[in-house]
């Protein structure tokens, strides 16, 4: 029949230029927003509160880079999880756990005989993946074998790994880490911070999986409908698994950055940074209810979150008016997303 | 056909002319006429994307004709919104039954209307109400109970009632009503329209089974690539007439079977037993051929495919598949072993449906196109458009998301993933329902060519003609069991529906 095909191409037609809008739509709004900070702080100069326009000097490019390296790390595998219609509360706290028990491998009297820079940077590295990877595992094995809500078994994890990071140390920070260690998040490579390059090379890598492989397909399918991705013959639990680890193993890379960074592992270090990593994946168009979204959305919704931070500061916006701008972003965000599910009622 | 207004006949509970429609450049309706009599079932055929679906949805308010009228009771009526329809007596039956399983009979018919008093739902009054209207329909279902403990033909009956609980309720839209229920379960509705009908009602009654078009409407107007076609009294056309108008065509026959069975059996089951629903069920499938399985709701006809395919388990039995033995399997085991399962629910459990036509087509068979878990997406490309082109899906490219497709292209799609992988047995669960007529040649002409290349189907279909049109064999299964084994050549309807109840 010749004519079923009447009201298809139609739909495509929309469906088609929502799609290309919500591609270009997220980078259009994060150089919209760059405009935005860029014309005040010219205006700032006009004014002669600064000599130059400091928001637009490459120092601090990489300063945002170096800011939102960290978060980006984290909404990565966000990005993962949230595709497969899960979520998890518990990178911050994984993040805590890996960064303190790796500090206690990487302080100057750290009774290892460490020889060099490599095993100086990769023993403590194996081991914040390696409790990275221990925390996804359970919780993609529980959630996924026993059909929980990702939301629990995350939160119990966001609570448990939290408690096992004061227990290591008694509540007190890890701090004299060697050079070697802290140079993980405080060197160059070729200018450019040794954080903002991990966090490019994992991002590079994650997209390839996501987009190139089987396994990305599947996270797809997973996530836009388990039952239907099942009788195709997807090991969905298996899946699952490896999405939280991947998730978790990531925070573990994150955990360990940060504490290099700081020169010190704090107990209470990453708190709340899941929502920020959640956040940065909405805002990049990821849908909640799973089957759809970006990592380059997400890479976006990351650089958002971090020029209006930075673009915030510059303008000596108290923290308190930051976090109320960036609550109504979050809600604004995905309401004008067009992508969004155009459901009434 | 045009029609003076001044002649205009006033017998028209609801009269349609020329009202059309176009989604930015595609025209989705033209030009289109129906007339409605009180007292009628009005049949309104046509293909998927005939615009049957934009017809109804300017009918009741949910979209606006770019031109046209729309008369009821001789005056010209504009709806603005689905309230403003109701209000004229524009009521429908949904295709999908949209009850709140948690709620009363009495709750879900007047949700968002319940009477008040002080503030408060006024149960007593909702109660009384309900019961009067269920008992003037005749309906055999308690006001106070839980939708959640009702058949799914009585959740259907509910939601006729609450179609009829509008006050002037008198132009009653029927959309695929029995589209969700068996044969026995529909005959009971059919009743309730024939009598709703007496009593003065017009009904619109969409449905792609033409069986039923022929057993309970008295007229029909069909529509075709948006536009008018033909109208007339069911009286005065043959079911192959009507097919032609449909599919603007020849026509030829209905089915496609042009498969022999062989004499090797292929796969045997015995002894399946699972919870309550299966109870020692045994068959064999043999080489070449069609099993159809017949039965009612809760016969367990589906529940066997999910234990075959292995999205359950069997309690007790053997599944044995040449040299292979299936226990306690995964569907991706029974993929490898070469077996095909087309769910009943394409939506729910066949596709991806926010994903594209060449994700869910090729979904199955990554590991035949990648290398070290990459996939070659050329490769992909490649495979989704062989199939589009085989099954000719309606779609503008791979690209496209699957959800926007039409029932039967979306039915295509997840025919064309599994036929990339080449298997030996295919089960079919209600593989046409919602169909329409020209999609359905389709897919029963690959059956066939399936079933030719010394492969075997079993289908489970609740259509009698298509499962005695296609078939070579048939079981009856009944309370979980077999009731018995026809030959195809042999069965007829009544016989059929003796064994099933």
């Amino acid at each position: 029949m010749n004519g079923t095909h009447s009201l298809t191409p139609g739909m495509s037609f929309f469906t088609r230029n929502k799609r290309r809008m919500h591609k270009y739509g997220i980078i259009i709004a994060f150089f919209v927003l760059c405009l935005i900070v860029a014309l005040i702080g010219e205006y700032q100069v006009s004014q002669g509160a600064w000599s130059s326009n400091y928001f637009l000097s490459n120092e601090n490019m990489l300063i945002v880079l170096r800011q939102v390296s960290i978060n980006g790390i984290l909404a990565i595998g966000m990005t993962f999880v949230i595709i497969t219609a899960g979520v998890d509360l518990s990178v911050g706290s994984v993040l805590a756990l890996s960064g303190i028990v790796a500090a206690r491998f990487a302080t100057t009297n750290a009774g290892l005989s460490i020889g060099d820079t490599a095993t100086a940077v990769m023993v403590p590295m194996i081991i914040a993946l390696g409790i990275g990877i221990v925390c996804g595992l359970i919780n993609g094995t529980i959630l996924a074998r026993y059909r929980l809500q990702p939301f629990i078994v995350t939160m119990g994890m966001l609570s448990a790994a939290r408690g096992l990071t004061m227990l290591t140390t008694g509540g007190n920070p890890v701090s004299q880490l060697n050079s070697d260690f802290r140079w993980l998040g405080n060197g160059y490579m070729a200018g450019i911070p040794l954080p903002v390059i991990i966090f490019l090379v994992l991002f590079g890598l994650a997209w390839l999986l996501l987009n190139k492989t089987i396994f990305g397909r599947y996270v797809y399918a997973v996530g836009g409908n388990p039952k239907s991705a099942r009788t195709s013959g997807i090991n969905v639990v298996r899946i699952k698994v490896l999405v939280y680890t991947l998730c978790a193993a990531l925070a573990g890379i994150a955990g360990l950055i940060l504490t290099a960074r700081t020169g010190s592992a704090q107990t209470n270090a990453g708190a709340g940074y899941e929502l920020d990593a959640i956040a940065a994946v909405v805002i990049g168009g990821t849908s909640m209810a799973g089957g759809v979204g970006t990592l380059v959305g997400t890479l976006f919704g990351v650089l958002i979150i971090g020029v209006m931070n930075n673009g915030l500061d510059l303008l000596g916006v108290q923290s308190y008016y930051q976090q109320i701008i960036k609550g109504a972003l979050i809600v604004v965000a995905v309401l004008l997303d067009p992508s969004r599910k155009q459901q009434r009622d | 056909m045009t029609r003076d207004p001044q002649t205009r006949q006033p017998a028209y509970l609801l009269e349609v002319t020329g009202v059309h429609k176009a989604f930015g450049p595609v025209v989705a309706l033209k030009n289109a006429e129906f007339c409605l009599r009180r007292g009628s079932i009005h049949a309104l055929c046509g293909g998927n994307g005939a615009g049957k679906s934009t017809f109804l949805s300017i009918l009741m308010g949910f979209i606006r004709p770019d031109g046209g009228d729309i008369f009821i009771n001789g005056e010209r009526c504009e709806f603005h919104h689905p309230k403003e329809a109701l209000k004229a007596g524009v009521a429908i039956v949904q295709q999908e039954l949209s009850a709140i399983p948690d709620l009363t009979v009495a709750e879900n018919i007047w949700l968002g209307r319940e009477p008040k008093r002080f503030g408060f739902v006024d149960f007593t009054t909702l109660n009384q109400r309900t019961t009067a209207l269920l008992k003037e329909l005749d309906f055999q279902i308690s006001a106070t109970e839980k939708m959640r403990n009702l058949s799914v033909a009585e959740q259907q009956l509910v939601e006729i009632a609450k179609a009829l609980s509008h006050a002037n309720a008198d132009i009653i839209i029927m959309d695929e009503p029995t589209s969700a229920i068996g044969e026995e379960d529909a005959q009971k509705i059919f009743q309730t329209i024939k009598r709703l009908a007496e009593k003065g009602k017009g009904i619109i009654y969409v449905s792609h089974r033409l069986s039923e078009i022929f057993q309970i409407a008295d007229s029909y107007t069909i529509f075709r690539d948006g536009a008018y076609i033909n109208e007339g009294f069911i009286a005065d056309i043959t079911r192959e007439q009507l097919i032609e108008y449909i599919i603007g065509g020849e026509y030829d026959s209905e089915f496609a079977k042009f498969n022999q069975p062989g004499d090797e059996v292929m796969m045997e089951v015995s002894n399946l037993r699972w919870r309550h629903k299966i109870k020692d069920i045994s068959l064999h499938l043999k080489r070449g051929e069609i099993l159809g399985i017949y039965g009612l709701i809760g016969s367990g006809r589906s529940e066997f495919l999910d234990l075959v395919f292995g999205v359950q388990h069997a309690d007790s039995g053997t599944i044995r598949l040449g040299e292979k033995t299936l226990d306690r399997h995964s569907p991706k085991e029974s993929i490898d072993c070469g077996i095909a399962y087309v769910t009943e629910d394409r939506k729910e459990t066949g596709l991806v449906l926010c994903r594209s036509v060449s994700e869910n087509i090729n979904i199955s068979s990554f590991n035949d196109i990648s290398r070290a878990g990459f996939i070659n997406e050329k490769r992909e490309q490649e495979r989704a458009k062989e199939m589009i082109a085989r099954f000719n899906v309606k779609t503008p490219d791979g690209e496209q998301i699957v959800g926007n497709l039409s029932g039967g292209n979306q039915q295509k799609v997840v025919l064309g993933r599994w036929a990339l992988l080449d298997p030996d047995v295919l089960l079919l669960d209600e593989p046409t329902r919602g169909i329409d007529v020209g999609a359905k040649k389709e897919i029963y002409r690959f059956m066939s060519e399936f079933a030719l290349k010394n492969k075997g189907i079993i289908m489970v279909s609740s259509e009698l003609a298509e499962i005695i049109g296609m078939s070579d064999r048939i079981l009856v299964f009944r309370d979980g069991q077999i009731a018995g084994e026809l030959s195809a050549a042999d069965a007829t309807q009544a016989e059929l529906m003796k064994l099933a109840v």
